[in-house]
């Protein structure tokens, strides 16, 4: 295993693995720590990871076969029997094969489940659209209770899965599908479920990402500071609900112009959520959703997928010097904007 | 736990006065799945007032025994049983329906005491009790976990996968129930979705199947302590009347929800005297 011992915690050596290997990890010290947490996956125990867990907890692990809509409604009546369920599945099964009982058994009942999706956005782009999640956010995000979460990378999953432990009600986490490169180098910079990280300080412009997004704003951010001179704020707003909306609108107000970048339709998800804050708030803004078009995702590997859809460095360098030469109104009197 | 004689009358006397009940809670909650009320409600008495182990005064007495109504439209003929069991008053019913009420048609466990699990959409309840029944083993907890299910549910693919894990994972702390009543909202279940040979898919799931008469207290105790005893899951096959009691609406598709109003009310109540020779 290839693992380094950090200050705080085990430090994963996030380059050679991937995240949903570093959450099988994580997930096995949960499960020596607390003897409520038990596993739960539907024949994706060694794609997911969740398999790490079940070899160490046989007891506590569960595989139901194919059958997502029974995985969920188990993972339910776990949590009613009084024990913390972790379920991993694709997230585009868990997100709509078995989207009602995602609704109705666990959100309705506000049970502590923590669903850990992998294969997410369309990280397994060879496999097309019937494997991506191009959905899934705005699915969860409609359900009351659901907090939903995106890591930017391995090691803001090891948080993300150590954060959603104790946190109180259904967790849904969202990860990618292979080695996606990281950011983080330390899981110590402050991880809180619901508070978006600033990635980079910036006064021009503010980029707001999730997910594998998160790395290629900060390398764009390099790029134009050095290319075109500009101070771009780079926040990572890893949870998409309950939403940062404190560090939106210090966005809108301080930057005037901003634009969201994530791996999901550009309906219903992190472009979505920052745009009602940004049109609620009555503040003028320069504003751009930069996501997957409303339509089924073209076949590929994920690197030539993003670059496809803009959302790779230079893609993202792209879209900010279009939206930095966009009109709006700016001066500093708020009152007639209201 | 065979049943004496003077249990028996016991539960009947409960039974008929929960038939009162829900004629009632029909007429206040201004329509409700009747026939399927009626058609559980003696195995929901039997439960109650004989099975489980539960404290209406600590209604989540860690190890008391967890029920999942699966056919959640049942609520009518559940919420009087938990009022008479002593979860809460039984005038609360009177709000059943309206505004603002804990009681709607489908019982939110978040909203009435004594309700273990949330349930309405059908093919839910089946792999929630499962969970739970892994739940309290993986746990070495002793209580025991009951399942209703509605027949025509059986329809739902959910329900076979439930069944599925239920024999694979070898479950012998939970009890399946089916209130084949033959109807569902649009006829008879063999006219809609045939379910026949309906025991013989259970078999294959790996089930041992217990046929009887689900209006008859002393059969429904011996197929739940076979149940209870058996090595492997078990599902008892409870053959009942949708409508039970009441003869206008027994075996009568129409009441699978239906409105009564006073002059019907009062049919309803003189028939389920009749029924239990009170008349």
């Amino acid at each position: 295993m290839s693992e380094v011992t950090g200050t705080t915690w085990t430090v994963y050596d996030a380059n050679s693995m991937s995240q949903a290997e570093i959450y099988g990890h994580v997930l096995c010290e949960i499960g020596e720590e607390r003897d409520d947490v038990v596993g739960l996956t539907a024949d994706l125990a060694k794609s997911t990871k969740i398999g790490l867990f079940g070899d160490k907890f046989p007891e506590r692990f569960f595989n139901v076969g194919i059958a997502e809509q029974n995985l969920f409604g188990v993972a339910a009546g776990m949590a009613l029997s009084g024990m913390t369920p972790f379920v991993s599945t694709m997230a585009a099964f868990a997100s709509m094969r078995a989207c009602e009982q995602v609704r109705t058994d666990i959100c309705y009942q506000n049970l502590n489940c923590k669903i850990i999706a992998t294969h997410g956005g369309i990280s397994f782009g060879t496999a097309g659209s019937t494997h991506n999640a191009q959905e899934d956010v705005a699915i969860m995000r409609s359900f009351p209770n659901m907090t939903v979460i995106i890591p930017a990378d391995g090691i803001e999953t090891a948080n993300a899965v150590r954060a959603c432990v104790d946190w109180d009600g259904p967790v849904y986490i969202r990860v990618g599908r292979g080695f996606e490169p990281t950011w983080y180098d330390t899981e110590d910079y402050g991880f809180q479920i619901g508070k978006a990280v600033t990635v980079s300080e910036g006064t021009d412009i503010t980029l707001i990402c999730c997910g594998v997004t998160v790395l290629q704003a900060a390398e764009a951010a390099k790029v134009l500071k050095e290319e075109d001179g500009l101070s771009v704020r780079v926040l990572n707003l890893h949870t998409i609900k309950p939403l940062d909306e404190e560090a939106v609108l210090k966005a809108v107000l301080e930057t005037r112009r901003v634009i969201t970048f994530e791996e999901h339709n550009i309906y219903g998800g992190l472009g979505s959520a920052v745009a009602d804050v940004i049109a609620e708030s009555g503040k003028g803004c320069a504003f751009e959703k930069v996501g997957l078009p409303d339509a089924f995702s073209l076949v590929g590997y994920p690197e030539d997928l993003y670059a496809h859809y803009k959302l790779d460095t230079n893609g993202i360098i792209e879209k900010v010097r279009e939206v930095m030469g966009r009109d709006f109104e700016e001066d500093e009197d708020w009152e007639d904007e209201v | 736990m065979a049943l004496t004689d003077a249990e028996i009358k016991e539960l009947e006397a409960q039974a008929w006065q929960l038939r009162h009940d829900i004629i009632n809670v029909t007429v206040w909650a201004g329509g409700a799945h009747i026939g399927g009320g009626l058609s559980m409600l003696d195995i929901l008495v039997l439960l109650y007032f004989k099975y489980l182990n539960i404290d209406a005064a600590q209604p989540e007495k860690e190890d008391r025994d967890r029920v999942v109504v699966s056919k959640g439209h049942g609520g009518v003929g559940f919420a009087p049983v938990l009022a008479r069991r002593g979860y809460f008053d039984f005038d609360d019913l009177k709000t059943f329906n309206q505004f603002g009420s804990p009681f709607g048609m489908h019982l939110d466990a978040a909203k009435v005491t004594g309700v273990d699990v949330s349930t309405g959409s059908l093919g839910h309840g089946l792999p929630m009790a499962v969970g739970l029944a892994l739940g309290a083993r993986t746990q070495n907890k002793a209580w025991k976990t009951y399942c209703i299910l509605g027949d025509g549910e059986c329809n739902e693919g959910t329900v076979w996968e439930a069944a599925m894990s239920a024999s694979h994972f070898g479950l012998t702390n939970l009890v399946t129930i089916v209130d084949r009543n033959g109807y569902m909202i649009d006829g008879a279940t063999e006219e809609v979705m045939e379910l026949e040979p309906f025991s013989d898919k259970w078999r294959a799931f790996g089930f041992t199947v217990l046929e009887v008469d689900g209006h008859n207290f002393a059969d429904l105790a011996e197929a739940i302590d076979t149940s209870l005893a058996a090595d492997g899951p078990c599902v008892i096959i409870a053959h009942t009347k949708k409508g039970r009691g009441i003869d206008y609406m027994e075996g009568n598709v129409k009441w699978h929800y239906g409105s009564i109003d006073s002059t019907l009310a009062d049919k309803a109540r003189a028939s389920v005297d009749r029924m239990y020779g009170k008349a």
